[in-house]
């Protein structure tokens, strides 16, 4: 019998999943675009988005360090079961990461973070133009790095599921 | 006792003859035009780096003051490398037809104690409005620092047109700020 993930993380997973690839896509596209109205709502978007996802990654640490998720299944081998926990954790950094390095990189190159363009983020860091261009550098290879991560991640569920056919991703998925 | 209401009327007189003084000499140095707009709500600090500000502005007698400033515009800095190179552009600012900003004014009126409002005639992109720019004046020995802000409506003159002329992203009223300093000269 499969033990589930709590609706609660299943929720959160599938919400976050759809945010991130969402945000990842945009982050992407908008970089490149030359300077247009378009280009600053996209930018605005992105960076609202991004505080959101902050918030939904604290809630979902909450929920996940308040309710154990099922254990890994004995079948997997010791280091499988290592690899899973460490790439469950590198996802968890990122998501942390990630929008920290986008707002302080926000605040070096002088655009305030305004959540929903109502809510003042304060800067942490002054306007400074060379250390507004690393944290974008910064900010650009974690997200790089997180879709490496992602790769694997999803390659390992399905991996789990179709070759061996246990109920890793299963138990991610609404009950029948 | 004639002579010594003649000597009073000079003791009285003379302090006031000392603060007379005509502040005409600009500190470029210790002066500074700069700007805030706003951007989905963000505020956006910017600033021109060159412009250059004649005044004449004697206390004892603000009526009889004048201030003339010329705005290099493509001196501008509008809060990115990207933005200065826009805002420089056709759309903005047009520098290329219009370099320069310029506020004339056409009279100073003593508003209360060191506060004053400057009426004048403001010109950008070919376009001439009347504004009146209140201003505070506070003197330390030989040194006065004039500061004062007003709001610019970008859709007055033009600035931001086709794609940015809606408010939307990039919001109609623009804070512009300024502080002048300057020394008083003969």
């Amino acid at each position: 019998m499969t033990i589930h993930y709590t609706r609660t993380a299943k929720s959160l997973h599938w919400l976050m999943a759809v945010l991130l690839i969402g945000l990842l896509a945009l982050g992407f596209y908008m970089q490149d675009l030359p300077l247009s109205p378009e280009k600053l709502k996209l930018y605005s978007w992105h960076k609202w988005a991004g505080v959101t996802a902050f918030l939904l990654v604290v809630i979902r640490l909450s929920w996940r360090i308040a309710n154990r998720p099922p254990a890994l299944p004995e079948s997997m081998p010791r280091l499988m079961q290592w690899a899973a926990h460490a790439g469950h954790f590198a996802l968890y950094a990122l998501m942390i990461a990630i929008p920290l390095s986008g707002w302080l990189m926000s605040s070096a190159k002088g655009f305030q973070t305004v959540w929903f363009g109502v809510l003042p983020i304060p800067d942490l860091l002054d306007k400074n133009r060379e250390l507004g261009e690393l944290l974008a550098g910064v900010h650009k290879a974690l997200n790089l790095l997180f879709v490496a991560v992602l790769l694997g991640h999803v390659g390992a569920a399905l991996k789990h599921h179709f070759i061996d056919k246990d109920d890793i991703l299963a138990r991610m998925l609404p009950k029948h | 006792m004639k002579r010594f209401l003649f000597a009073l009327a000079l003791a009285a007189g003379l302090p006031l003859a000392a603060q007379a003084a005509n502040f005409n000499q600009v500190q470029n140095d210790k002066s500074a035009i700069a700007f805030t707009y706003q951007q989905m709500g963000v505020k956006v600090d910017g600033k021109f780096r060159k412009f250059a500000a004649k005044l004449n502005f004697d206390p004892a007698k603000p009526a009889d003051a004048n201030a003339t400033f010329d705005v290099d515009l493509a001196s501008v800095d509008a809060g990115a490398p990207e933005a200065d190179d826009e805002v420089a552009g056709k759309p903005w600012f047009n520098t290329k037809a219009f370099p320069t900003a310029q506020f004339v004014s056409t009279g100073v009126k003593a508003v209360g104690a060191n506060r004053y409002d400057v009426t004048g005639k403001l010109t950008i992109k070919g376009k001439t409005q009347e504004i009146v720019v209140p201003a505070t004046f506070n003197a330390q020995g030989t040194t006065g620092v004039f500061d004062g802000s007003f709001t610019l409506r970008r859709g007055d003159f033009a600035i931001g047109e086709g794609t940015w002329a809606k408010f939307d992203i990039v919001a109609n009223d623009v804070l512009v700020k300024f502080r002048i300093t300057a020394t008083y000269g003969k």
